[in-house]
């Protein structure tokens, strides 16, 4: 049977295990371009293995486009793993630091009360400023970052997004996928 | 042991039975030079006009011997010259182990002389790219290097080595170890490590998935990829094909997987695929692809591609998977491996209806006579003249279509052509390359004459090393197959394809001391062809052509396959 594509356009999260070697990150990267596709967000970062990186892309388009991103990635001999990761099937998260001006008292309290509804927290404050540590989705750093605009933000520090699979499995769970990528890089 | 840099560099190569080398020297790069003269007795360096001959020369040697090829060249100008050849070997897999010198690291990023971001520029065009920044690293990039060009899809590699680590006083550990061991040095094994193939067996189960497809299936058809070529698998396609009793298909760089003039086969697939070929793909109900990536070439319209059918890709590559065409099953693995464990199992049918219906449409492949020489007639000459295992290296345009279509090859490293990339300029550079590496066998160059001045200068070359290759221009003074799209599709606008212009290919011959012959009759090609095969060196045949000669069948690209712009023969309509 041919494989049937969801050509519906959503935000897909790629998560790509490398090796730590020199000029990884725009080998990956450069896909993308290539493609001409536009990053959302890119992080990376390193994992619990010793000299392996774990690349998290952000990228907004359809299941045809991703697979055939994904593979152009599997095929690079420093990736070892690609996850294809949409909404449903992964927890995203992302940091923002947020400094926003604050000239008295009366903003710093409303400011601090909005902060404490979003479970963010102040880090660091002067006479005219506050700076705030953010963690969750995009949708609530998004909220959070709009309610502030009304005080005057004077510059934000985001992380991009970083995505794990809902339930046991892993990315670094053996699967036929890998298997059959390595046959193309084996170098026995 | 301590050895230097350089003399590790050239006892890597050694390991590898690495015994011919092509280059051309420059300034960061003399250290490795200086220690080639030292090794001259046991390393051949061909120096060629320009790198990008040297590059196709590497590639050539490496796709008719099948074993790596090796390049020189310096950082800067010298690198980007290799650029157009690290591409044409990338798209056509081609191992090729590129290396080169930069700046040293003194200077590096400074935008010093003849500075180039090396690896940054080849990252798109190379399996891999090494810098190496310490002579320590120097014998498992080598080790790393040969075995990633070679081994899984193989591919060309940069090694671009920093004019510092190659220094006189460098020293190195160093142990020589043979190629077939060097997999338990570290280098290799950490590479293995991380991609290590469990069973380098196909899976059993997509072996039976497809046995089954088999059996069902009533008009099967197979398609002779470049896969099949690469992986010297062509004595196991041709068990299989028979086996199956099916139309046979050959890609362009098919050419030589499976013999051109077997009982099953249909000729080419595709753009210029033969009536046979394109219709039998249309009508088929199984389509069994090996080796083969569906390019534009080939499915022009991969959605009328075969609708019919179910598909099924052999490859050993899996990003080639669903990539052009959507397929219903495949099987990872080489060519080799696959074919064989499909061979053991697979009962002998016969699909004589279907075969039938197929193999008469396949035109008669006798030039008709004319007064005029016809690029066929030529062909037929080479077949009749040239010995039968006569390595062919054609460069890009009518001339490789015709020599696709009206040769015949037998064995892989027969054809050697830039399939993939298109590189006019390719086939001296690849001609050159490959009688390095077959000197007991005729090479013949097929040529037209706008990809012959891209890189004749190459003809230095040929003589400078007596080498007995045969040039034949297809000249018909126009970008041929530019011109032949201007006149079906560009309504006869013959923008800039018109080459009225020098040198004189037979005085230009002369001028390089080679000899040099025009023909413009059939009985004068052939006459050309019988005193270029006795001269006993290199020589250019001139042969003139028609402006408007054509290649044909042809279908417009993204066109449905049967679809054909011009028919098979010329009084077809």
């Amino acid at each position: 049977m041919k494989k049937e594509f969801n050509m519906e356009r959503k935000l897909y999260t790629l998560c790509i295990l490398v090796d730590d070697t020199p000029g990884v990150l725009s080998q990956v990267a450069r896909l993308f371009s290539r493609n001409g596709y536009n990053i959302e967000s890119i992080v990376s970062g390193a994992t619990d293995r010793p000299g392996i990186t774990r690349i998290s892309i952000e990228i907004l388009g359809d299941e045809l486009m991703i697979d055939q991103i994904a593979a152009q990635c599997r095929k690079l001999l420093p990736v070892k793993s690609v996850k294809i990761l949409d909404e449903e099937s992964c927890i995203r998260r992302e940091i923002a630091l947020i400094k926003v001006s604050a000239q008295d008292r009366n903003t710093r309290d409303e400011i601090i009360q909005l902060v404490n509804i979003f479970r963010a927290q102040v880090i660091d404050i002067s006479h005219s400023s506050l700076t705030i540590w953010v963690f969750g989705s995009h949708s609530k750093n998004s909220a959070l970052i709009g309610m502030l605009e009304d005080f005057g933000i004077l510059e934000i520090a985001k992380t991009g997004t970083i995505a794990i699979e809902r339930g046991r499995s892993t990315i670094y769970d053996n699967s036929k996928l890998q298997d059959e990528y390595n046959y193309g890089k084996h170098v026995l | 042991m301590k050895i230097s840099a350089t003399k590790a560099i050239m006892e890597c190569l050694l390991e590898q039975d690495v015994d011919t080398v092509f280059g051309y020297p420059g300034g960061t790069i003399l250290n490795l030079y200086d220690e080639l003269y030292r090794y001259r007795g046991r390393i051949r360096h061909v120096l060629t006009a320009h790198e990008q001959g040297a590059a196709h020369a590497a590639d050539g040697y490496a796709r008719s011997t099948g074993k790596v090829g090796v390049c020189f060249a310096t950082s800067g100008p010298g690198a980007t010259n290799l650029t157009t050849g690290i591409a044409t070997a990338h798209l056509d897999s081609s191992p090729v182990v590129f290396i080169t010198c930069n700046v040293g690291e003194n200077l590096l990023g400074r935008d010093a002389f003849q500075e180039v971001d090396s690896t940054g520029i080849v990252m798109p065009i190379t399996k891999a790219a090494f810098l190496v920044r310490s002579a320590q690293q120097i014998p498992d990039v080598m080790r790393q290097a040969f075995a990633v060009a070679a081994n899984g899809r193989p591919g060309p590699v940069l090694i671009d080595f920093l004019k510092n680590v190659t220094a006189p006083q460098e020293m190195v550990d160093y142990e020589f170890i043979p190629w077939r061991e060097n997999r338990h040095c570290a280098g290799v094994r950490e590479l293995n490590a991380s991609c290590l193939v469990e069973k380098p067996k196909a899976d059993p189960q997509d072996i039976d998935i497809l046995l089954k497809m088999i059996a069902e299936a009533k008009q099967p058809m197979v398609i002779c990829g470049g896969g099949v070529v690469r992986g010297r698998a062509h004595q196991e396609f041709r068990v299989f094909a028979e086996k199956l009793d099916a139309p046979v298909a050959i890609t362009l760089m098919g050419g030589g997987g499976f013999p051109g003039d077997h009982p099953l086969t249909t000729g080419m697939i595709g753009m210029h695929g033969s009536r046979a070929s394109n219709v039998a793909c249309s009508q088929c109900d199984l389509l069994i692809a090996v080796g083969c990536r569906f390019s534009d070439r080939v499915a022009l319209d991969p959605k009328t591609f075969a609708k019919q059918a179910k598909i099924v890709q052999i490859d050993i590559d899996r990003a080639e998977i669903d990539k052009n065409v959507l397929t219903d099953h495949h099987i990872i693995g080489s060519a080799k491996r696959v074919l064989d464990s499909l061979n053991q199992r697979m009962p002998q049918y016969d699909h004589g209806t279907w075969k039938a219906r197929i193999l008469p449409l396949r035109a008669p492949s006798v030039a008709e006579d004319s007064p005029v020489l016809t690029p066929q007639q030529i062909m037929e000459g080479i077949r009749l003249i040239a010995p039968e295992d006569t390595i062919v290296a054609t460069d890009v345009g009518q001339h490789q279509m015709w020599a696709a279509k009206y040769l015949h090859y037998t064995y892989p490293g027969q054809l050697l052509t830039s399939g993939g990339f298109g590189t006019m300029g390719f086939g001296l550079g690849a001609a050159i390359g490959a009688q390095m590496g077959n000197p007991d066998k005729r090479v013949i160059h097929i040529t037209g004459d706008g990809c012959f001045r891209m890189n004749c200068h190459e003809l230095c070359t040929v003589e400078h090393y007596h080498l007995p290759i045969i040039t034949v221009i297809f000249n018909n003074g126009t970008l041929g197959m530019v011109r032949q799209w201007q006149n079906l599709i560009y309504e006869k606008r013959f923008s800039e394809t018109t080459l009225d212009r020098g040198p004189d290919f037979v005085k230009l011959a002369e001028a390089y001391g080679l000899h040099g012959y025009r023909a413009r009759t059939r009985a004068e090609a052939e006459e050309a062809l019988r005193q270029a095969f006795a001269c006993g060196t290199g020589a250019v045949i001139d042969c003139v052509l028609d402006i408007d000669e054509m290649v044909r069948p042809m279908v417009a690209p993204g066109s449905p396959i049967t679809d054909f712009l011009l028919s098979e023969r010329r009084d077809d309509t």
